[in-house]
């Protein structure tokens, strides 16, 4: 098979701590921008997102929809499209001025990602939560079927566990021996109306996926970005053995500002002026602004 | 053109909160679920003073339909609550077989409705829900104006027996209808008597279909202006009778053309009086990201939208009658 890789050069992990601090400036900019938007889950996800583009994925900038011979990439929770969109443009899918468009009318950056304005990067619309996982274990199935030896990532978030297609998929997922695939739960422990211990009680999360069949691994920090590579370099290993894998990420919703930290409060909050001015004094600009 | 007082500006999804206390304070037997969307639905008052008539259900919106229709066998009424699109696309075999098949005391209250759900986009803004809940046999729909009128609808769902879909939006709107205005399952509200073009409106539409009268006033055109608040079981007498008086119509929703209002309103038309009907309706598109102005704007749902209809259809009325 032909390959249409242009391998991203692994960064150091300054280099990508360094992303990261950009990637969260951008996301607070752009939802201050416009006023609206869901910085909270995007921010917790950066160090997800950043190590995926530079570092642990074989992904091609000059999009193709049928990513042959490449790894792939869904999000299924797809209110955190900030952290997304940031990342696809700072490693080169798209230009990175085209941010302060973010659901702005006449835009590629939809609230929620969608493929129906060609924006590069994306494979499938999600927003209406659930339906990610399904979709990546297809395309993991056309990976097996079309002998691309590469890898399906998806995120999902916890309160999103609460969708009954989740377990469909993650039943049809080991039944089928989807072992090319690494599905992550952002293990944030919030959703919209509070902790999903109230809301939800998701019990033993873990456990859950275990007795469905799926080789489990809880990262206990993924705002660490030393400790999510290792996690996920390890996860790699444990692929192609029969079984899905999923990591259970815990992390801090609104990672990396400290009032948005840790709260179902900013869920879907923008900043104002002065809490903007707030965030960013806590986050260096690394590559420039958009 | 008689003239509208705009009494407040709200939204109407607040309207239903206040009509869910309410009727929760009327009816002991009035019960309450919500996926993960209690602040978005204003559903606050209700579960504070009945904490023990509602349920969250997580973002589980096919458990919260069966689970309502559960709920109604021992005779409680359950409102649910999320937005419109997770409301019915997303569960709707679930409401078809064991809401309306099964016959089930089920109020489905959706928010959100329609473009001017706003920033979050196409994969929210739901455009086909009328349509889906109105093909549904049994099936009760209702899509109010204002802030007044979504709380009497919620009150009056209360009483009502059988399903029912109650849509309603997001964005704060004028609230011109008295408080005092009785709302009547099935009976549209004459809101300006004339004679030249019927517009018939439902939901965030009816203010600008009165805005749309004034410009047509101007232009020397009387145009008749009925709200349709119940799409079904529709107003059939009222639009009939409407119609033949001033022999052309124009429709107007915040919904796709398939399937709406005006292909509600058409069939009545075709079926007992043929006449010329416009409609104002999203052109069989996706919706996107954007203020809620902005995007009625660009999907052509606004006063001039409507008045250019009118125009149309008179011109219409005019050749066939030449
Ligand atoms: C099917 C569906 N129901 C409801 C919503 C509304 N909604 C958007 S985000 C959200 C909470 C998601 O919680 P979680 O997955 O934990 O994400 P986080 O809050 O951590 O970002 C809800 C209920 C939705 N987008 N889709």
């Amino acid at each position: 098979m032909e390959s249409v890789i242009q391998d991203s050069t692994p960064k150091t992990l300054e280099e990508l701590k360094d992303i990261s601090s950009q990637v969260r400036r951008d996301i607070v900019r752009m939802v201050h921008g416009v006023g609206n938007g869901h910085p909270g889950g995007a921010l917790g996800c950066t160090e997800y997102f950043v190590a995926l583009y530079f570092h642990l994925m074989k992904h091609n900038p000059d999009f193709k929809m049928d990513g042959i011979g490449e790894d792939l990439c869904f999000l299924s929770n797809g209110h955190i499209s900030a952290v997304w969109y940031s990342v696809l443009a700072r490693s080169g899918y798209f230009p990175v001025a085209e941010l302060s468009t973010h659901r702005k009318i006449n835009s590629r950056l939809q609230g929620h990602p969608t493929t129906h304005e060609g924006l590069p990067g994306i494979r499938m619309a999600s927003g209406s939560l659930g339906q990610g996982l399904s979709v990546a274990v297809g395309a993991a199935q056309a990976k097996k079927l079309n002998g691309d030896n590469h890898l399906v990532y998806v995120l999902m978030g916890d309160g999103e566990q609460d969708e009954g297609q989740i377990w469909e998929a993650a039943m049809y997922a080991a039944h089928h021996k989807v072992d090319n695939l690494i599905a992550t739960v952002d293990w944030n422990g919030q959703q919209i109306d509070g902790p999903t211990v109230k809301v939800m009680d998701l019990k033993d999360l873990p456990a859950k996926y275990r007795a469905f069949g799926w080789e489990v691994i809880i990262l206990e920090n993924g705002n660490d970005m030393a400790e999510l590579i290792k996690t996920y370099e390890h996860a790699k290993t444990l692929t192609g053995k029969g079984s899905p894998v999923a990591i259970m990420m815990k992390t801090g919703m609104g990672y990396g500002v400290d009032f948005m930290m840790g709260s179902h409060k900013w869920h879907g909050v923008a900043p104002n002026d002065d809490q903007l001015a707030q965030a960013l004094a806590q986050l260096p600009e690394t590559l420039g602004d958009f | 053109m008689k003239q509208f007082t705009i009494l407040d500006k709200k939204d109407t999804r607040s309207g239903f909160g206040v009509g869910l206390l309410e009727a929760g304070r009327k009816n002991p037997n009035v019960v309450a679920l919500c996926a993960d969307l209690v602040g978005s639905l204003k559903m606050d008052a209700f579960i504070k003073e009945f904490p023990e008539r509602f349920f969250q259900v997580g973002i589980a919106e096919a458990n919260m339909m069966g689970v309502a229709a559960g709920l109604t066998i021992g005779g409680k009424i359950p409102f649910t609550g999320t937005f419109a699109n997770f409301s019915t696309g997303r569960v709707y075999d679930q409401i078809r077989q064991s809401i309306a098949y099964s016959d089930k005391n089920v109020k489905i209250c959706a928010s959100h409705a329609g473009l001017t759900l706003g920033e979050d986009g196409a994969t929210h803004q739901i455009l086909e829900d009328l349509g889906m809940m109105r093909m549904l046999p049994g099936m009760t729909v209702i899509n109010p104006c204002d802030f007044n009128q979504t709380k009497a609808a919620t009150m009056a769902i209360a009483e009502h027996h059988g399903p029912v879909y109650l849509r309603f939006g997001r964005p704060v709107v004028p609230v011109f209808i008295s408080e005092d205005t009785p709302f009547i399952i099935g009976k549209a509200l004459m809101l300006n008597e004339g004679a030249d073009v019927s517009i018939f409106a439902t939901g965030h539409m009816v203010w600008k279909a009165i805005e749309a009268g004034h410009i047509l006033a101007e232009r020397g055109i009387d145009a008749e202006i009925i709200n349709i608040h119940t799409i079904k079981p529709l107003d059939k007498e009222a639009i009939l009778e409407s119609v033949k008086k001033t022999g052309c119509a124009v429709s107007a929703e915040e919904h796709q053309l398939n399937g709406g209002l005006g292909d509600a309103i058409a069939h009545v038309l075709t079926s007992n009086y043929p006449s010329p009907l416009e409609m104002v309706a999203v052109q069989d598109t996706f919706g996107e990201s954007g203020t809620p102005d902005e995007l009625m704007v660009k999907y052509g749902l606004t006063s001039t939208a409507i008045v250019d209809a009118a125009e149309r259809a008179i011109k219409r009325k005019k050749e066939v009658l030449a």
